[in-house]
């Protein structure tokens, strides 16, 4: 044995060795930085925002709950449009899990703001003939004055949804609106029904009135009905036949709740191409510090002669290039994780969403840039590593 | 070869017969040479005649093509690239025509990080530098970078660099090529009081006075040394 052993270099010396490159040209190695820091603040942020999304969307069904159903009428037999019988509200109050059960009726009229605006102008708002329990069942509320009660669904007054109100220009409760030929006193104005935006694009009458004034034939066309949650299946399996005892196979059931559902699930999906986007810049970023690499190893060949000289070995030498990459690629992460965790931040305060980011996500990114600056580093090193020290000092 | 020198046991760098050549070009053809420890020994000769290739060998940067290079006891041939770079860590210092020295950092650190292999710790690295610093005369410059030192304070540097582990073995390639009259001689009696507190120090120098300067000459001719004098003794 020669008894010459090389001295090991602890890691405050390996990133010391690792920095001395990027201390020389601070420029440089903050562009090459910035390039990883775009791919991952745009990965962190579309995961950031889409699980942010998919958070607020999950919270919005937890408090609309999944328990409300409707039932529509479907088509016949022969293809024509199936109606509901009067009394299907009635039956679907006495199902025995059924809590509440709230109807509308579909009338042939049109709401304008004036009697100066032709009949034909809907602004794709539907006049509907609605149930006093209406508004309990969906759970939303009025924005501005009141719902309809016992005295004024029998008159000739409007209760509008949220969207129908904007379209027609009415701000609140007391003015009035042209429909079927007379004047309307608008009764109230309701929040935002999230489970049935339909109704946001309702004016509503009262029952009675709608057949008193509108020509309302008195067929419900949307049954609403909530039950306990653990019965909503049950209630679903004989929510048509109770509807339409005769002709069940002409009654469309569905739960309102599902297509929420359904939006959340497809928040992440969504975000796969984003990702996939911010997967290309990170590559891009990585093909960056490659570069950067590169030109390091060939512009500091006498400082790697020199260090030969010094007594590194062909392993130090590696080790410095490569700590050298993964600190650049590192540094790139880290700006990036803070970056896109603040983008997500400030997006879902915009959007008032719960701000929500993944633990995986930045670990994800560390793990990324470790991996990136691994792979740009590898190459260029072990080029340094290779060079011979007399070849490496006379380099100019 | 020339034996009678000493023994040796005595001598740090042992060339047997070494030959070097990249692809068809002979650099040394068959160079016998001993250094005895705490020797001074100067290598001159024309431009191309392979004294940087001399010294390369001498120092463990490369290997020979054939022959037996022998540096403090160990046969070069025997040892692996990382026996290679711990001998180098341990008992070799270089300076180099061109300083080498790091631009932006300061001269403490220049120094300090040349006993990065050495396996000393950050404290004691900087500690020894300073020392070494104010064996060359720059105590009052540690803080200075580079671009704030003359040319001949910066090969100072180098040589506090190449100083500061305490080798055996002070390799210089022309060190005062790059310097006026002044600051080189400023150097070269640097490496003279380096010399006589101990190191063996070999030089390359293309400066006739220097050469005859020093206690011993090595004449190197077309990759072969063709002459071996010492002050006092006529050469063959
Ligand atoms: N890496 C190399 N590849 C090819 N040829 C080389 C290499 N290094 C040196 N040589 C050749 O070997 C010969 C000796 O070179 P060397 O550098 O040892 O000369 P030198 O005496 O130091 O010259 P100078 O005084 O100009 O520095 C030259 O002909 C040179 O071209
Ligand atoms: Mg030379």
């Amino acid at each position: 044995m020669s008894g010459l052993v090389p001295a090991r270099l602890g890691p405050r010396d390996v990133v010391r060795t690792g920095l001395a490159g990027l201390r020389t040209r601070p420029a440089r190695a903050a562009l090459s930085a910035l390039g990883v820091a775009i791919g991952i603040a745009t990965m962190v942020a579309v995961i950031g925002i889409s699980s942010s999304s998919k958070e607020d969307l999950l919270r919005r069904l937890d408090r609309l709950g999944t328990n409300l159903l409707t039932a529509k009428p479907g088509s016949t037999l022969f293809g024509d449009q199936a109606e509901l019988p009067e009394t299907a509200p009635e039956m679907v109050r006495r199902i025995g899990p059924v809590t509440g059960v709230g109807a509308t009726g579909e009338v042939d009229a049109t709401v304008r703001r004036t009697d100066r605006i032709p009949v034909e102008v809907t602004q794709g708002i539907a006049v509907q003939a609605a149930s006093p329990d209406l508004l309990a069942t969906l759970g939303t509320g009025t924005a501005s004055g009141r719902w309809l009660n016992a005295a004024t669904e029998r008159y000739p007054g409007m209760v509008l949804g949220s969207e129908a109100a904007r379209r027609l220009g009415v701000d609140a409760a007391g003015g009035r609106v042209f429909a079927g030929g007379r004047w309307f006193v608008v009764l109230g104005v309701l929040r935002p029904a999230e489970l049935a935006p339909e109704i946001d694009r309702s004016a509503l009458v009262g029952w009675d009135a709608a057949e008193r004034y509108l020509g309302f034939d008195g067929h419900p066309t949307t049954i609403y009905e909530r039950s306990t949650d653990a019965s909503v299946n049950d209630v679903r399996d004989v929510l048509a036949r109770t509807v339409s005892p005769e002709h069940p196979e002409e009654v469309e059931v569905a739960r309102p709740s599902d297509a929420l559902r359904a939006k959340a699930e497809a928040a992440g999906a969504f975000a796969g191409l984003l990702l996939g986007l911010g997967a290309v810049a990170l590559l891009v970023g990585g093909v960056g510090v490659a570069n950067t690499m590169v030109v390091s190893v060939l512009e500091r060949r006498r400082e790697i002669g020199l260090r030969r000289s010094l007594g590194a070995t062909r392993g130090q030498v590696r080790t410095q290039f490569l700590a050298e990459s993964l600190l650049l690629s590192a540094s790139g992460g880290a700006a990036g994780a803070v970056l896109g965790a603040a983008v997500t931040a400030g997006f879902a305060a915009a959007k008032g969403w719960p701000p929500v980011l993944p633990a995986w996500a930045p670990a994800g990114a560390l793990g990324a840039t470790l991996l990136i600056g691994t792979v740009a580093g590898l190459y260029p090193a072990v080029r340094a590593a290779r060079l011979s020290p007399t070849v490496a000092l006379a380099a100019v | 070869m020339r034996f009678g020198d000493g023994a040796a046991g005595d001598a740090i760098v042992e060339l047997a017969a070494v030959t070097k050549k990249y692809g068809s070009v002979a650099a040394l053809r068959g160079v016998d040479l001993l250094i005895g420890t705490g020797e001074m020994v100067a290598i001159v000769g024309p431009s191309g005649s392979g004294k940087s290739t001399l010294l390369h060998m001498i120092g463990t940067l490369d290997r020979p093509t054939a022959g037996r290079v022998r540096v403090a006891g160990h046969d070069v041939a025997g040892l692996s690239d990382r026996e290679l770079s711990a001998l180098r860590a341990r008992h070799i210092g270089f300076v180099f025509q061109q300083f080498h020295l790091a631009p932006g950092v300061s001269a403490l650190d220049n120094v300090a990080d040349g006993l990065l292999y050495s396996g000393a710790g950050l404290k004691e690295r900087r500690k020894r530098a300073r020392e070494a610093l104010e064996r060359v005369g720059l105590g009052g410059r540690a803080g200075h970078r580079p671009h704030q030192l003359s040319g001949g304070e910066q090969q100072r540097v180098a040589v506090a660099r190449a100083v500061a582990g305490g080798p055996d073995l002070l390799l210089a390639d022309e060190p005062t090529g790059n310097l006026d009259t002044a600051a080189g001689s400023g150097v070269l009696a640097l490496l003279d009081e380096l010399h006589r507190a101990g190191t063996t120090v070999a030089i390359i120098t293309h400066d006739l006075d220097v050469a005859a300067r020093a206690p011993r000459r090595v004449r190197v001719r077309d990759g072969l040394v063709v002459a071996d004098e010492r002050a006092g003794a006529v050469g063959r």
